[in-house]
């Protein structure tokens, strides 16, 4: 080969690499075979504490994953493809794209959605910027709910730009009616919610989103799609653009990533969605066929003017999360829901009766909610550890102020037996 | 590479016809061919003033989207709202059925920075090399 | 094939919960409540997994095809990383762990790989500190972005309003600058491939916050003066960022940070083979000299002096956090996994045959191809297909007629510069076996095009699908199974 190239070795390959562009230093370590490497990484595996029993939150879940739903994404020819450019080849994730697009349309209730962002917090920013795009304002009204990561996202982003953030409290666990309408006003481009928001608690925004239509600003909500199988959609509610974190869709938890951002809206906001969009259409010889379509607000060929930056998304978890609502489906949804809501509400009760601790109840909540400590719930979570239990989400971690207070989650994995254990090892903590 | 010997063009490829003040325009043949099929036209609200050269309108294809700037300054009086169900149109008769905006001229002594149609078809040869 | 809502029967389950163990049936109270159930599938467990099976056989993968795709990197995605990443022990893993107090304790694994991974890629590219955060190659191109400003203001500095990309640049660059609220300046490519100095430098000014750009560039060329672009925008002071888009050609032979570069980000689902997984997930990180390292988003891995890999979120001047943890974590682990595996030596070995193999495809096109550069590509090559398109033959064409072939088309019509362009990266884990044969229907394509260019039209008509109607798709937009959705 070499030879029919015309040079005499590898290194006239690189002749264009001058010697003062050799590197510095390339001080890397001999490589290892294949059972070295996984000899490592498993002895590495095992130093992280996966067997507590997780009443940990906080926006991402301990949610039970069908096996079917790995084994299928695990093939070769989803996971290896590449980017669907070619429709002719890769019918498969295309398909699979539409079905999850659809599938996010269906539990949300909104018109349309696209194939998928990084995650729930970015997600919730490129969502914003959207209906910044769309009404042409500069005045964001945030409700406190909403997730405190999500926030510190959209700050990072913003903070150069001249929009005008307003914070709205939380009341009583919910959003606080009498803030939102005091700050709603013409310059008002959009209205952040949360629903469960952070604390847990459940709304119906309805009221809000007919306040804010009335001057023009549009509703962005941020959604938990197992709630979703029994709470008020958004779009029921009047919302305009709806977003959230896939991950209780069939991802593991994974440490942090990879997850999956969904942005849905109602129909006449499509040309301003950021993100690939996959559409059906006819081939040649007449057949449905799918393919990615609306690209000319893309970066490849938009480029400064796209409505994003964004090019590889996460197109293997929304084929992930299509697979698991089609395996869990419209009976299992709802199903799930109800035994995260049922176990909540039975540890609810066994925590209530512990001395010095209170659950907070002023507003209903689904699978999370909010408890105060007689300590700081830092303390707490450090001696709960110690008992085998992940306790929850110290929320002063956030919030300034709020130190005594634990959010604890409780998912259909979590057993009878695992909640009255915890329920005591709690009671023995906080005695 | 069809050209209209009465209107005035500019740069960008936009045509404009003027008459008793009215500036109709639209995008010229290469324009559209450059472009491909038409899937979408970004209409300006009416009443909305622009200067010129100020981009006002967006034209979509499959493959691209284009930004279209107003050939005289002043008040958009009308759009052609036919585009919205039928943007091939800009595509089949862009001189004709496939105008896309009017605009109430402000000062008409602008005029003078575009080109007519022989002045556009030698700027036409001179992309080409 | 029929879509899962239209195999679904009323009542099916695909997975069963199990009963409730708690003596509790609650209800969420009704204004709160749903009105309809989601109307989500209604399938068997087998009915989907058929459905998902069947779907998986129309693609092409990897695993199946060889996928020439300039500017990808599409190499084979070895298995082991795949099962790494699936133990137990990361995948379970809460990432909220870690934030809690003494949390480091419960995630010392997790940690340490990300550490060492850092470790690694600074070592790699010549860069002092990394950054995992970034989700995928444009985030990472916004962070450093981002690095960049938050240098610029904290000198007090309010005007450097210009990022400066080559006419080759991704298109991802100028929108990722755009968003970071920068307008760009494009500066033409020279006949040779390389950026033009002259107009460079007359772009170059006190309003310059500084430059992006790809080594070797999208042309597969090395930048020859690079070393006067880095001193140019380092005399005003601007920042140098490299896209590491094509890092697969330099690995071992030269180092972004040690040629003037001031940050960069690597696409690990290109240069570290994470899978692609049909369009993502991936992950960006980015590394940076000393100039922005106090800028880095928080929060950051460090090694504590009693030995414990730890959380720090103590940077004052951190931009913040760019994603919601601390990366895309399970796509970072696989490629940890094949950089052990690698070594010092495999890395120098893959940019060794990467650029072996572009070479060699090109010298055996250039005689059918119109060669865009007449000199030693690295590990890719460009190709416009002008002659044959005066034939009636466009790029497009070409790609179709290679899917029939059974073989993936390479990047066609990038870069924009280049007339009927076609880029070809086979990358290092191709065999000479494979790219003859790719060469041969390249070879074939090129033969046809004089003697039937209208045949062409045709394909592919071996595939599920002919060409799709992308017209239609735009104007008529249907993008959900319930309901057709045109604006």
């Amino acid at each position: 080969m070499l030879k029919h190239i015309g040079v005499a070795d590898i290194d006239g390959l690189f002749a264009d690499i001058k010697p003062e562009h050799k590197p510095r230093s390339f001080d890397l370590p001999v490589g290892l075979s294949e059972y070295e490497v996984v000899r490592r990484l498993t002895a590495m595996s095992l130093k992280n504490n996966v067997h507590v029993v997780p009443f940990l939150g906080g926006g991402y879940y301990d949610h039970y994953i069908p096996t079917a739903v790995p084994s299928l994404t695990s093939r070769g020819e989803f996971y290896t493809a590449y980017t669907p450019y070619q429709p002719e080849c890769s019918q498969g994730t295309l398909q699979a794209l539409f079905e999850y697009q659809s599938s996010i349309c269906a539990l949300t209730g909104m018109d349309v959605s696209n194939a998928s962002l990084y995650d729930g917090g970015t997600a919730l920013y490129e969502a914003m910027m959207m209906a910044i795009r769309i009404t042409g304002r500069h005045k964001v009204i945030m409700d406190g709910g909403v997730s405190p990561i999500y926030r510190k996202i959209i700050k990072t982003y913003t903070h150069h730009l001249s929009y005008e953030f307003q914070e709205t409290p939380v009341v009583h666990g919910q959003s606080s009616r009498q803030e939102i309408e005091r700050l709603l006003g013409k310059d008002t481009a959009v209205v952040i919610l949360q629903n469960p928001n952070f604390f847990g608690a459940i709304d119906d925004f309805t009221d809000i989103i007919q306040k804010a239509h009335a001057v023009g600003a549009l509703v962005l909500v941020s959604v938990y799609p197992i709630s979703l199988g029994l709470l008020k959609t958004p779009a029921d509610m009047g919302a305009d653009i709806v977003t959230g974190e896939g991950q209780s869709l069939g991802l593991p938890l994974n440490f942090g990533g990879p997850y999956l951002g969904f942005i849905c809206a109602r129909k006449k906001y499509i040309r301003k969605m950021p993100g690939r969009i996959v559409g059906e259409t006819v081939d040649s010889r007449g057949q449905r066929c799918f393919v990615n379509t609306l690209q000319a607000r893309e970066q490849h060929i938009r480029r400064e003017k796209a409505t994003s930056n964004i090019c590889t998304n996460v197109s293997l978890c929304a084929i992930q999360a299509a697979i698991f609502m089609s395996v869990v489906g419209k009976n299992g949804l709802k199903e799930m829901a109800q035994l995260n809501l049922d176990k909540a509400e039975y540890a609810k009760q066994l925590l209530s009766k512990i001395k010095n601790l209170e659950v907070k109840r002023s507003s209903p909540t689904f699978n999370e909610f909010t408890v105060a400590l007689p300590m700081d719930a830092s303390r707490v979570v450090e001696e709960m550890m110690k008992k085998g239990f992940a306790a929850g989400f110290p929320l002063g971690r956030y919030y300034p102020g709020m130190e005594r207070y634990l959010l604890v989650a409780v998912t259909e994995k979590r057993t009878k037996e695992e909640i009255d254990r915890y329920a005591k090892a709690l009671e023995g903590v906080v005695k | 590479m069809e050209i209209e010997e009465n209107f005035l063009y500019t740069k960008e490829h936009e045509w404009v016809s003027i008459e008793d003040n009215i500036a109709t325009m639209g995008i010229t043949d290469y324009a559209q061919g450059a472009l491909g099929d038409v899937t979408y036209v970004e209409l300006p609200e009416e009443e909305l003033e622009v200067e010129q050269f100020e981009q006002f309108v967006s034209v979509e294809s499959v493959k691209a989207a284009s930004d279209i700037y107003a050939p005289m300054a002043g008040k958009v009086i009308e759009v052609n709202r036919k585009l919205e169900e039928n943007p091939a149109m800009i595509n089949k008769d862009c001189y004709g059925k496939g105008w896309i905006a009017k605009i109430d001229v402000r000062d008409m002594d602008e005029s003078t920075n575009l080109m007519n149609a022989d002045e556009y078809r030698n700027y036409l040869d001179s992309l080409a090399h | 094939m029929e879509l899962i809502f239209e195999k679904s029967v009323t009542g099916r389950k695909g997975f069963s919960f199990g009963a409730c163990d708690v003596p509790v049936h609650a209800h969420v109270p009704s204004p709160y409540a749903r009105r309809e159930d989601a109307r989500l599938p209604e399938v068997s467990e087998l009915d989907a997994v058929r459905h998902y099976t069947r779907l998986s056989q129309m693609n092409f993968s990897i695993d199946t095809h060889f996928y020439p795709l300039g500017s990808c990197t599409m190499k084979y995605n070895p298995k082991f990383t795949e099962s790494v990443a699936r133990l137990v022990g990361f995948t379970d893993l809460h990432p909220l762990l870690a934030q809690l107090s003494g949390g480091e304790q419960w995630t010392q694994g997790a940690l340490q790989v990300l550490y060492e991974l850092e470790q690694w890629m600074g070592e790699l590219t010549g860069f002092a500190h990394f950054t995992l955060q970034p989700l995928a190659g444009a985030h990472g191109e916004l962070t450093g972005i981002m690095l960049m400003a938050a240098y610029h203001k904290a000198k007090g500095r309010t005007n450097r309003k210009y990022v400066i990309i080559p006419d080759s640049a991704h298109g991802t660059n100028p929108a990722s600058a755009a968003i970071a609220g920068y307008e760009t300046i494009t500066i033409p490519s020279n006949k040779d491939g390389g950026m033009d100095l002259e107009a460079l430098k007359a772009a170059v000014n006190d309003q310059t916050a500084g430059l992006m750009m790809t080594v070797p560039s999208t042309y597969g060329v090395f930048e020859p003066n690079i070393s006067q672009i880095a001193k140019i925008i380092h005399d005003v002071d601007g920042i140098m960022y490299y896209d590491g888009a094509n890092l697969n050609a330099v690995l071992g032979r030269c180092r972004p940070g040690d040629i003037g570069f001031d940050v960069m980000h690597i696409n690990t689902h290109k240069t570290f083979t994470t899978p692609h997984g049909g369009g993502g997930p991936g992950a960006g990180p980015v590394g940076v000299n000393e100039k922005l390292t106090p800028f880095l988003p928080i929060s950051r891995v460090v090694l504590r002096s009693d030995g414990l890999y730890a959380l720090d979120y103590n940077y004052p001047g951190s931009i913040g956090y760019i994603a919601s943890f601390y990366g895309n974590f399970g796509i970072l682990v696989r490629a940890y996994a094949y950089l052990l595996m690698l070594g010092k030596e495999g890395l120098i070995d893959t940019a060794n045959h990467a650029v072996l193999n572009a070479n060699y495809i090109m010298k055996k096109l250039s005689g059918h191809y119109k060669i865009c550069f007449d000199r030693l590509c690295m590990h890719e090559s460009v190709f416009s297909a002008s002659p044959q398109a005066e034939r009636g033959v466009h790029a497009i064409d070409i790609a179709k007629f290679l899917i029939d072939q059974q073989i993936h088309p390479p990047t066609v019509y990038f870069p924009i510069s280049v007339p009927e362009a076609i880029m070809i990266e086979p990358t290092e884990t191709e065999s000479k076996q494979t790219m003859d044969h790719f060469i041969a229907k390249m070879i074939e394509a090129d033969g046809l095009s004089i003697t039937d260019p209208a045949a062409f039209h045709n394909f592919p008509n071996t595939m599920p699908i002919g060409r799709p109607d992308e017209v239609k798709a735009a104007r008529d937009i249907k993008t959900s199974f319930f309901g057709s959705d045109a604006a």
